[in-house]
């Protein structure tokens, strides 16, 4: 994470005084850390072991035949969707944080909204405006009188490089928002410094404040090259051969979930090169500010054309990335409510789809919530090797698709539940039948698995900045482990928690192919009715359900940008 | 007041009416799934579905059959993973049935282990042979067939007639279709195997790949879009796509822009799979689960066939008016089963002809 280490808060803490304040706190925090990371872990170790074990061993197969092409498009869309993030994130976010112009701060906010946009959502509409029969390609062949598309040329959408640009268009807020908050940070003075010796404005730009956002910026491509090699929706549509769409391929169309979990854990070797990359490049160098007196910048004032091109290159994204896929959302559920009206039975199936979204979605993050808070803590009375390296492995889950970690939860938990069956019709005669297997606990274990790396990581920055003297004034004064934490700590990290705990929520109402696989009868969430609907080009009858996933989407993130902007918080949490 | 205490404010309340829809929209849920847990409870009246069918074409049988018998059928829908979900559930599972639109699907069930067998003389009565599991493992509900839609502007009719024609030179270029990997085509394939052999059915395979017109992608309907737009001229799918296309005013002009062929009715007829259903092993409700395929295989019939332009398996069934205009035609009768046994050798041949990349 990016730190510019000012303060004596932010320095890592050595573990010689907090050892000492915790003497005594018994091992009851050891214990409960690693069975939490153990639990969590099951699902990951259960698909190396189905990928070891396999039934039916179809690796040489699969190495000989796809395999090859499917790492190829995955290090293809990876490269593309780094750089656009990286170029799009960090080029606004320089924008509105150090120049000023008209509707700067107006832009700042818009600038996040595309983060509400599910990529499949944005993948269905663009395909709808801009395939053959869609009104941009009818209006080119109006004008220009064309019959067909043989003859003229238009760029396909359903392309590894459709994927791209909508990958990036709906994920550059990541980088933007830790890039803006690290530019935030960065002290005027090294700016001016530049100045007086004779650089430009740019020039400063690229050889002082963007060396200094760096680690900010390569976190932030990161998070958005995980969420990159999770997705499924859009390259499902765009019938682009990434691993993640060869874990379904494998494990659906060949019945083998052997290849599947064997692909998975060639996905999980591309996460975890990703994760390596940003710790080296953070390794590397460190940065401090030499001055604790912290001068924000007045900005460089941009007038005339400046001004103009600065808030194109604002609005482009935010059109493209938000404005036109929800305008297009927008006409369609207008004209799907005048045909079908408010008063039919559609009306009372979006209402128990939106219920079971929030319901799922608001209980992940308390779940996660409180787990991440209770690792964190873990780890900060107990920073031994045991305890980080086990902590460490529960981020894992967030680097393994959705139908991978479907994959780890279905198996241990039947496996689990056949045996505890069998054991209470052995024993006494009764018969639990399935108790996880089927039930929301199946769908929260797989969330939790899935997102505990976010709210982990948000509650080991704002334990981060809290100063260990903290913990030993508590502890002088009488307080236990917990109560210091219930206490002291929860209310001072309550900002970087409560984000946490939004960001699960909003990735949870998004959710797609474990929520599709693991969910109990009768039991449909907003986007599992999207994407049956928009998987058989019937856009137009979810499109209410798909405006509510991105309505839900913006009150979170607009409360994370306020957040991340009023607490100078630069951290998304990090799943490394 | 200053302007951070004032966006502090508006930040506290946009929050806390957040978190007072949250709660709400929690308390709903709960509630509503607190009486369904109560009312699924009251007893064994009801039957559980696991389809990977579309809700909405299942719904309404489902609906009529509750109407008729007053026994309520629970449904979890989901396109893949659900014979994974019986496997894991094992001995366990609530589920009854398993609703699958391709016989692939049944077979894996039964492979799997989760399948029992139904004896039924009125299924046997009411089904014929070839598109039924030997054993009585699983039944076809309605055959559909996989056709060719064929350009009515650039193409002349005849010129493309049978499966085989797919992988001659002259359409190099021409060509549409779905994934390899897609169910249906995995079929298709599997019944070139059946009757050409590996060795012929993987040649005819890789030129039909050097034919494709774009990387296989969408769905059916999507294929025939492209004939419209120009990409293509002649596109493989599931016959009933027709009608929905016809049925749906901004898709008319896909449907009205092809013309159907049936392939090989001069030799051996046009592929046929099934939609079908499968009795799960551990079904706790297994006399509903027997009487709702009953239902459907009888009074059922002409309601499942035209919620998707389906032809009924039921011999004598009248077919829609629309769906008996679209044509009759010779059905290559190769048995189901050998078709869900040649399955993983196609999809296999699919990988190494590198048909989708």
């Amino acid at each position: 994470m990016a730190r510019m280490e000012t303060t004596v808060s932010d320095r890592p803490f050595s573990e010689g005084p907090i050892r000492a304040s915790v003497a005594g706190a018994g091992p009851v925090w050891t214990i409960g850390a690693i069975l939490t990371a153990t639990f969590i872990a099951l699902p990951v170790l259960a698909v190396v072991w189905i990928a070891l074990f396999p039934s039916e061993n179809i690796w040489g197969h699969l190495a000989a035949t796809v395999l090859p092409g499917y790492i190829a498009t995955t290090l293809m869309i990876m490269i593309g969707v780094g750089i656009g993030v990286a170029v799009i994130g960090t080029g606004t976010a320089w924008l509105v944080a150090m120049c000023r112009f008209p509707g700067q701060k107006l832009f700042a906010w818009l600038l996040i909204l595309p983060m509400a946009m599910p990529a499949y959502v944005v993948a269905y509409t663009y395909t709808d405006l801009l395939e053959y029969a869609g009104p941009v390609q009818t209006a080119l062949r109006a004008a220009f009188g064309w019959g067909n598309s043989r003859d003229y040329w238009f760029p396909t959408i359903r392309s590894d490089g459709g994927a791209i640009t909508v990958l990036s268009l709906v994920l550059y807020p990541y980088v933007y928002l830790l890039a803006r908050a690290a530019f935030l940070e960065q002290s005027v003075c090294a700016l001016e410094v530049s100045r007086t010796l004779g650089r430009t404005p740019m020039e400063g730009f690229v050889s002082v404040a963007l060396p200094l956002a760096r680690p900010a910026i390569v976190v932030g491509v990161m998070l958005a090259l995980m969420e990159t090699l999770n997705d499924f929706g859009t390259v499902d549509y765009f019938a682009v051969r990434t691993l993640t769409a060869g874990v379904f391929d494998v494990w659906f169309s060949m019945g083998n979930p052997g290849g599947a979990a064997q692909i998975a854990l060639v996905l999980l070797g591309f996460v975890i090169l990703v994760i390596w990359l940003e710790r080296l490049s953070r390794r590397r160098q460190r940065f401090h500010g030499t001055t604790t007196r912290h001068k924000s910048s007045p900005g460089f004032r941009l007038g005339g054309w400046r001004a103009g091109l600065a808030m194109i290159c604002c609005a482009v994204p935010i059109t493209l990335g938000f404005v036109v896929p929800a305008v297009v959302l927008v006409i369609y559920a207008t004209r799907r409510l005048a045909v079908v009206g408010l008063g039919d039975q559609s009306t009372a199936a979006y209402l128990s789809h939106s219920g079971n979204s929030v319901l799922l979605a608001s209980s992940a993050a308390a779940v996660t919530l409180v787990i991440g808070v209770f690792l964190a803590y873990a780890q900060r009375l107990r920073p031994t090797a045991l305890v980080r390296g086990t902590v460490r492995w529960t981020n894992v889950g967030y680097a393994l698709p959705g139908v991978a970690i479907a994959i780890g939860v279905l198996l241990p938990i039947g496996a689990f539940d056949n045996a505890l069956d069998a054991f209470m019709r052995r024993s006494f005669g009764i018969s639990t039948g399935l108790l996880i297997s089927g039930s929301i606990g199946a769908l929260m274990i797989a969330y939790v698995v899935r997102f505990l790396a976010v709210s982990l990581g948000a509650a080991e920055s704002g334990l981060g900045k809290v100063t260990p003297n903290v913990d030993m004034a508590a502890r002088t004064l009488g307080q236990g482990p917990l109560a210091t934490l219930l206490r002291v700590h929860l209310p001072l990290i309550r900002g970087s928690v409560l984000t946490g705990a939004v960001l699960v929520f909003v990735d949870t109402m998004k959710e797609l192919p474990a929520t599709l696989i693991l969910r109990p009868f009768n039991f449909d969430t907003l986007a599992t009715f999207v994407y049956q609907y928009a998987s058989d080009e019937l856009l137009e009858e979810c499109s209410l359900a798909a405006l509510t996933i991105v309505v839900a989407g913006i009150v979170p993130v607009i409360l994370l940008n306020n957040m991340v902007s009023a607490n100078r918080d630069k951290d998304r949490p990090s799943a490394g | 007041m200053s302007e951070t205490g004032l966006r502090r404010r508006w930040l506290r309340a946009l929050l806390g009416s957040w978190l007072v829809a949250t709660l709400l929209g929690t308390a709903v849920a709960l509630a509503a799934l607190i009486s369904g847990a109560a009312a699924s409870d009251v007893g064994s009246n009801e039957v559980n579905v696991y389809s990977l069918r579309q809700s909405f074409l299942v719904k309404p049988l489902f609906d009529a059959f509750t109407k008729e018998t007053g026994i309520k059928v629970n449904v979890v829908f989901a396109k893949k993973g659900l014979v994974q979900r019986l496997k894991s559930e094992g001995a366990n599972s609530p589920a009854d049935l398993l609703f699958t639109a391709e016989v692939g699907r049944l077979q894996d069930a039964y492979d799997a282990g989760v399948t029992q067998a139904v004896s039924s003389s009125v299924l046997r009565a009411a089904i014929p042979t070839t598109y039924r599991h030997p054993e009585g493992h699983w039944y076809g509900m309605t055959t559909r067939v996989r056709i060719l839609y064929v350009s009515k502007e650039r193409v002349k009719p005849g010129e493309i007639g049978r499966y085989e024609d797919l992988a001659t030179p002259k359409w190099r270029g021409r060509i549409c279709t779905r994934s390899g990997k897609n169910s249906y085509n995995l079929a298709l394939i599997a019944s070139m195997i059946a009757h050409h052999g590996k060795v012929e059915a993987e040649k005819w395979l890789a030129g039909m790949k050097a034919n494709l017109a774009r990387r296989p992608q969408g769905n059916d309907r999507a294929q025939v879009k492209a004939i419209q737009a120009g990409e293509c001229d002649v596109a493989i799918g599931n016959h009933y796509y027709y009608g929905k296309m016809l049925a749906k005013e901004d898709q008319r002009a896909w449907a009205e822009s092809v013309y159907l062929v049936f392939p090989n009715q001069a030799d051996r007829g046009t592929h046929v799979n099934i939609s079908g259903v499968a009795l799960t092993k551990s079904a706790p409700n297994k006399a509903n689960a027997i009487q709702l395929i009953e239902f459907l295989a009888g009074p059922g019939q002409t309601l499942y066939a035209e919620q998707n332009y389906e032809y009924p398996v039921k011999p004598g069934v009248p077919w829609l008016p629309q769906v008996k205009k679209w044509g009759v035609f010779k059905a290559d009768d190769l048995n189901i089963s050998a078709l869900a046994e040649l399955r993983a050798a196609a999809a296999r041949m699919v990988d190494r002809v590198g048909f989708d990349s």
